[in-house]
């Protein structure tokens, strides 16, 4: 139901890209259903009716009708437009000031407020060489200081001592003492969460803000936040004011549209995005980036980097070179499998490659799923090595011993069998099709044309 | 059955006509203030565009997108604008009546999925199992559900499985404090599921009358987590084939369309009884309950409106609906 905006968007374009001409009508048709995509995205209906209204102004006109594809270019505009207002180029943190420079962390109650002060203090640790001074100001939620202390301790960063019955802006006071009297770079002051629309712990804020005078404020927003990321942002920035935003659980499957919302209500840059649960899983936005997963073109460069983090060189070596003799085999296959399962799984893989709204569906009635590649790479473990190297070998008798070896039955060790077949034919295939036959028609290209029924 | 909330549930919901007379300017008034801030925007549009007019196309689109802005999410919007355009069409309305008769829509759609927590007293000890995404509100709602209980006079031990999350150990042991409820904990990064195990063991010996584990809060994509929360199930299994009786799952309700995704996987996954709403009292609607309520069907136990120990009430489908509708901030202040 929800295959997110770039399954939606990805639709849409299809049946732009296979029309020669674009009509008013059809940039209309298509609008609305980028009208739909973007909501179901989460992004905020202002914000949708504005993006709508300008692309609609850009895309209907000389410009489409003109060009060869017009679908293409629909697609271009949509994308830079979507680039734009996501904030041209990545920003980095804004670290210009007499040290000690403060850093206020704002937001929600669980919008990831601690977790990311920790990993910004690790970030200036490491890459810029800060001598960072955590302080939590969070006197509400049972053990949030102690929270923060011991992140302090996971990523060697010092945290303020805790002095029980103090409040924040005693605390924020404190903690800039502190720094100045200790010589540190930064100090990150980490505040309870908060509802936006709660006049006392908003004055609170504004307490702490008047009393530290911060040079970055950071609202740290959840990547899931619904239509509700206008008012939270507004709010902030109204009341607090904030300098750039930090977009916390990118790597969860939420299409980030608070991300469109947040940035163009508040007119402030996303800042850092956090991208899972170990400290140091924070980067740089790439408005690019974010923009051509949403338009389904895919994170590929997320991809690329993501493979050269686990796949082993040599091992990869290995398996390019056997597919490129065309003499693709199990052990090849069983490589092949511990490399997906290595980065992430297959659902991991598939958010970030393009096109892959119709093949997901695909792969759905392919089966494929975690379990079933560690069961396949069992039955391929028992088997010899001749018959890793020769299928021809596995005949009846020996099948029964490697189902049995592997714990599963005949009919699994068939059903492999039959797949190594489909991506040895696969394999050929994409010989034939070469490196530019591969760009053009993308992945699809190898799926067989129909799903088998299974 | 062990009754919360002192059993006035039952007696709230079918007088729904006055519920501020038995809990005064307390949850309600809470739920209200702060659905009412949210509200205000939404049902001063709809006065907006309803005031003495013709109901006519543009309108109902309008009306659309003030529920979409609600987080209802698109599907649902049009289908309730659908609904009130078949009545409709055409027809003079004014403000309050098209709010009142949005308003019995979603009740009507929320009715079903509105029950209280099923706590069955029967068995010794009911495991809850709570589930959710990070930062969704699992151990404050523990926290909540503890107090409660003693309250009822339950006897409640606390199984703190997160062990990621650095200060979740600490924090759930200050609930545990407040609320004298022995809380079993271990070392950082310790297997959670041999934690759950110990804990069931404990809690039987002690024959507690409720164990609650809280785990660490998981995105839903996240495949081994999501198979590590499966181990805690099924090694509460071998102590007892029926536990967990009751899974929980937390949803925050300033999630958006994202919601409907938690709810598919961790309901696949560890078939979750019913679902926590928290953080009502914020400007987030929570719109998009409409939508799982009719996609689903689970129920939904609770509400959390605050921070305090009493901020967990029992959902009502009507109030909810009225209150999103700005319906009652105008009729009672």
């Amino acid at each position: 139901m929800f295959d997110g905006l770039s399954g939606r968007l990805g639709e849409i374009f299809d049946r732009l890209t296979r029309r020669g001409a674009l009509s008013e009508d059809d940039v209309n048709a298509a609008m609305r259903e980028v009208r739909i995509a973007l909501l179901e995205a989460d992004v905020a209906l202002p914000v949708v009716k504005d993006f709508i209204a300008e692309v609609k102004e850009r895309a209907v006109g000389q410009e489409v009708l003109r060009s060869v594809t017009p679908g293409q270019q629909v697609i271009k505009i949509v994308h830079d437009h979507l680039v734009e207002m996501l904030g041209a180029q990545g920003s980095q943190l804004n670290l210009n000031a007499t040290p000690p420079v403060p850093i206020l962390m704002v937001g929600l109650q669980g919008s990831g407020k601690t977790t990311t002060t920790a990993k910004i203090a690790l970030r200036l640790k490491t890459r810029e060489r800060k001598k960072v001074l955590m302080a939590s100001l969070d006197t509400r939620r049972p053990a949030a200081q102690e929270q923060l202390a011991v992140l302090g301790q996971q990523v060697e960063v010092a945290t303020l001592a805790i002095v029980a019955g103090q409040g924040p802006v005693e605390i924020a006071k404190r903690a800039l003492t502190t720094a100045r009297l200790e010589g540190y770079d930064v100090v990150m002051l980490d505040t309870a969460g908060r509802l936006a629309i709660n006049d006392e712990l908003m004055a609170e804020v504004v307490a702490i803000r008047d009393a530290t005078g911060p040079v970055e404020t950071l609202l740290v927003v959840d990547a899931m936040t619904g239509q509700d990321a206008v008012t939270v942002a507004t709010n902030f920035e109204n009341r607090v004011g904030v300098t750039g935003i930090v977009l916390t659980r990118v790597d969860g499957d939420a299409r980030g549209g608070a991300a469109l919302s947040m940035r163009k209500v508040t007119g402030k840059p996303i800042k850092l995005i956090g991208v899972g649960e170990r400290v140091d899983a924070l980067e740089a936005f790439h408005p690019d980036r974010i923009a051509g997963r949403i338009l389904g073109m895919g994170d590929v460069v997320s991809l690329v980097e993501k493979a050269a983090e686990t796949i082993e060189q040599a091992e990869a070596e290995k398996l390019a070179e056997k597919m490129q003799k065309g003499t693709f085999d199990l052990d090849a296959m069983a490589a092949q499998f511990r490399q997906i399962r290595k980065m992430g799984g297959m659902q991991g893989l598939l958010g970030m490659m393009p096109g892959i709204g119709k093949l997901k569906n695909q792969l759905k009635d392919a089966n494929i799923d975690e379990k079933v590649l560690k069961r396949q790479e069992a039955i391929i473990s028992s088997m010899t090595k001749a018959e890793r190297r020769d299928v021809k070998l596995l005949n009846a008798s020996r099948r029964r011993r490697i189902a049995a070896g592997s714990g599963t039955s005949v009919q699994e060790v068939n059903k492999l069998l039959k797949q190594f077949q489909d991506m040895q034919a696969m394999m050929k295939q994409a010989k034939k099709l070469g490196q530019k036959g591969l760009a053009r028609h993308g992945l699809g290209a190898l799926m067989p044309k129909q799903p088998r029924g299974r | 059955m062990i009754r919360l909330w002192g059993g006035k549930t039952t007696k709230d919901q079918s007088d729904g006509q006055q519920p501020e007379a038995t809990s005064g300017s307390g949850w309600l008034g809470r739920l209200k203030s702060g659905l009412t801030k949210s509200s205000s925007r939404l049902s001063d549009g709809i006065s907006g565009i309803f005031t003495r007019k013709k109901l006519d196309h543009a309108t109902l689109e309008e009306l659309e997108e003030l529920l979409i802005a609600a987080d209802l999410g698109p599907g649902t919007a049009a289908k309730l604008t659908a609904g009130l355009a078949r009545s409709r069409l055409g027809k003079e309305v004014t403000a309050e009546e098209v709010r009142g008769l949005l308003a019995a829509d979603i009740a009507g759609i929320l009715a079903p999925v509105a029950r209280p927590l099923p706590l069955d007293s029967s068995c010794r000890p009911q495991v809850i199992l709570m589930v959710g995404v990070n930062g969704t509100g699992k151990t404050t709602t523990i926290g909540k559900l503890a107090w409660q209980l003693r309250d009822e006079d339950c006897s409640v031990m606390i199984a703190a499985c997160d062990t990621f999350r650095a200060g979740a150990v600490s924090q759930l042991q200050v609930w545990g404090e407040r609320t004298g409820s022995p809380v079993m904990a271990r070392e950082a990064g310790a297997d959670a599921a041999g934690l759950a195990f110990e804990s069931l063991e404990r809690a039987r010996r002690d024959q507690a009358d409720v164990l609650m584990i809280d785990t660490a809060g998981r995105l839903q994509n996240k495949a081994n987590l999501m198979a590590e929360l499966q181990k805690i199930v099924r090694v509460l299994k071998k102590l007892d084939p029926s536990a967990p009786h009751l899974t929980l799952l937390t949803l925050d309700a300033t999630t958006g369309q994202n919601a409907h995704a938690q709810v598919e996987v961790f309901k696949d996954m560890v078939q979750v009884s019913g679902i926590i709403v928290t953080k009502l009292d914020g400007s987030a609607r929570g719109g998009v309950l409409v939508a799982l309520a009719e996609r689903f069907g689970l129920p939904v136990y609770a509400i959390g409106v605050g921070e305090g120990v009493e901020d967990l009430r029992p959902f009502d489908a009507q109030a909810f609906a009225r209150t999103l509708l700005g319906l009652d901030a105008v009729a009672g202040g």
